[in-house]
């Protein structure tokens, strides 16, 4: 293994996988070179969680720590969160709000846009000791992350070479996150989950419009999404991002974009279908729809339960998921209550997504074993949108695409 | 007899927790809405979100025929590895009156052994209830169970 390709793909056949990928250390250390610290556009939260000046939230791009804060001008910065002194964490809390940033270390303060303000002690005591003259302070603040917003979401790169977001994402990936981020959001709450996986396995679960009605028995035991709904598979980014997505038949009484909140209780088996109802708000009659955007970030619309998901790498074999449950300013209580009904199908307990929590463990276990054995995707065609079908593994040899044009594998 | 020296009353409340800690690592999860009223709310949210005044629930039940379904979703519908919990419960207390009935805590910590055999802490916090009296039996008319462990270890199915 030299250092600029620890790996060979092998016959060029994105269709098939390595099972090396997936625990292979060196491999995970080139995709913090190389994706995280390299070319993606990374989300990292919402506008919404740091509406005001001096609010500040701490999250990871990869492993990199990360502190996201508005400043006085209003503007979103992202910096990693580390100490242009001794490298230690400067905010260790999840969020909060201050005038400054202060690492507790040595009290090296930062302003909210990373310059360095403050140096404790910088003239010494009694003319002892203190910051040595040549010291340039404006050169070391914290490493400040180029940033863009879309829709309420914060994105930063640490590349300058990265097109602008919108041109990475492309125009179906725009006009998705269009169609469902429609008025200014509210977090509803969080949930982390820890995935017994690596990173990939994730993803690539999210853009397996395969697997959902075979692993989530819920949907076809209780009539969420059968495979002979109607939808598609649309493609970003050259396949590098995907959004999937499931529409019911119209119904006789059906009146998009009015107020109705429908239950369709004659096909489901529950006692109370209440978490089942579904307004129609966005203007069509989509029911499912999620959307990957590379690398690490997912986009979820499951009836009226709206969400971001940011997947961490913890490790080759460990990733924590944060999903950030949304819903708009201005919900009325009815459309606020179904929400949080509704999100009894979503998160680490959802009766729909609970078996993407287990689903990953049970490859990266089984891989352990052959890393030069590879997995198959033979379903449908190259790495090509689809319509009216979602047998296909098309999105998950998009992410591959993706991931050896980042890792120049 | 003020309900903080009640001590029968105390012994009903250990005993209705018992039991339902008792159903939950006897796998016996269909008995469980019986120890609820009929619209009894039972949730399990993280600490989290509790402290910061979001409403999201990780299990929102809203009443007992949801928590039916929801077992019955795990029984029929739901994948995931066999596993059984442990619950010790303790600290239980009765904190004030409310309405015919009484605001009750107490505090759990759930240990989860995977059926390989492997045995981990998989959730800690606090009971935060409404109980009230039913045709003589304590039952909860809200169970809240409020988890200091944010990070769900891969997926949770059963109640806490």
């Amino acid at each position: 293994m030299d250092d600029a390709k620890p790996f060979a793909w092998p016959d060029d056949d994105i269709s098939r996988v390595p099972y090396q990928v997936y625990t292979d250390a060196a491999l995970y250390a080139l995709e913090q070179e190389r994706i995280f610290r390299g070319a993606a556009w990374n989300y990292v939260g919402l506008e919404a969680e740091v509406p005001n000046e001096g609010d500040f939230k701490t999250t990871y791009i990869g492993d990199a720590p990360i502190v996201v804060t508005r400043g006085a001008d209003g503007v979103v910065n992202v910096m990693v969160n580390r100490c242009a002194h001794k490298g230690s964490l400067v905010c260790f809390k999840q969020r909060g709000n201050a005038p400054e940033l202060t690492c507790v270390y040595h009290n090296w303060t930062y302003g909210l846009a990373g310059e360095l303000t403050g140096v404790a002690f910088r003239r010494g005591v009694g003319g002892k000791g203190g910051l040595r003259a040549s010291f340039d302070q404006k050169a070391h603040g914290l490493r400040r992350l180029r940033v863009e917003t879309y829709r309420g979401l914060i994105f930063a790169t640490f590349s300058n070479a990265t097109p602008a977001f919108k041109d990475y994402a492309g125009p179906d990936m725009i006009a998705a996150m269009d169609r469902v981020l429609v008025k200014p959001l509210r977090v509803l709450g969080y949930h982390s989950q820890i995935l017994p996986n690596n990173w990939k396995l994730y993803v690539e679960n999210n853009k397996d419009s395969y697997h959902a009605s075979l692993l989530h028995v819920f949907h076809n035991t209780f009539g969420v999404v059968r495979p002979t709904m109607g939808g598609g598979i649309k493609l970003g980014h050259d396949g590098w991002h995907h959004l999937s997505y499931t529409q019911r038949e119209a119904l006789a009484d059906d009146h998009i974009g009015k107020e109705k909140v429908r239950s369709l209780q004659e096909s489901y088996k529950l006692r109370d279908a209440a978490m089942m109802e579904h307004k129609l708000e966005l203007g069509d009659l989509v029911t499912n729809s999620i959307q990957t955007i590379f690398p690490t970030l997912v986009v979820q619309q499951i009836l009226n339960a709206l969400a971001t998901r940011q997947l961490i790498p913890k490790g080759p074999d460990r990733s924590e998921l944060i999903w950030t449950i949304l819903g708009f300013e201005g919900d009325d209580p009815d459309l606020h209550e179904l929400r949080l009904k509704v999100n009894n199908l979503v998160g680490p307990a959802g009766l729909i997504s609970m078996e993407d929590g287990c689903v990953g463990g049970w490859v990266q276990r089984a891989a352990k074993g052959d890393p030069a054995a590879r997995s198959i995707m033979p379903m449908g065609e190259g790495v090509e949108p689809s319509e009216g079908s979602r047998i296909t593994e098309a999105a998950v040899r998009g992410f591959w695409r993706g991931w050896r044009a980042c890792m120049g594998i | 007899m003020d309900f903080d020296t009640d001590m029968t009353l105390l012994a009903r409340l250990n005993a209705l927790y018992a039991a339902w800690a008792h159903i939950v690592d006897d796998d016996r999860l269909e008995e469980l809405p019986d120890l609820m009223t009929r619209e009894g709310v039972y949730r399990v949210q993280t600490r989290e979100n509790h402290e910061l005044g979001l409403p999201l629930s990780l299990i929102y039940c809203d009443g007992a025929d949801m928590l039916a379904d929801r077992i019955t979703a795990m029984r029929t519908a739901n994948v995931f590895e066999p596993h059984v919990y442990c619950h010790a419960i303790s600290a239980v207390a009765v904190t004030a009156r409310e309405g015919a009935g009484w605001r009750a805590r107490g505090n759990f910590t759930v240990a989860r052994t995977m059926a390989e055999g492997e045995t981990m802490i998989f959730a800690c916090g606090r009971y935060f209830d409404h109980v009230v009296e039913v045709d003589g039996a304590l039952k909860f008319r809200e169970r809240v169970a409020i988890l200091d462990s944010r990070r769900i270890d891969t997926l949770l199915v059963a109640p806490i």
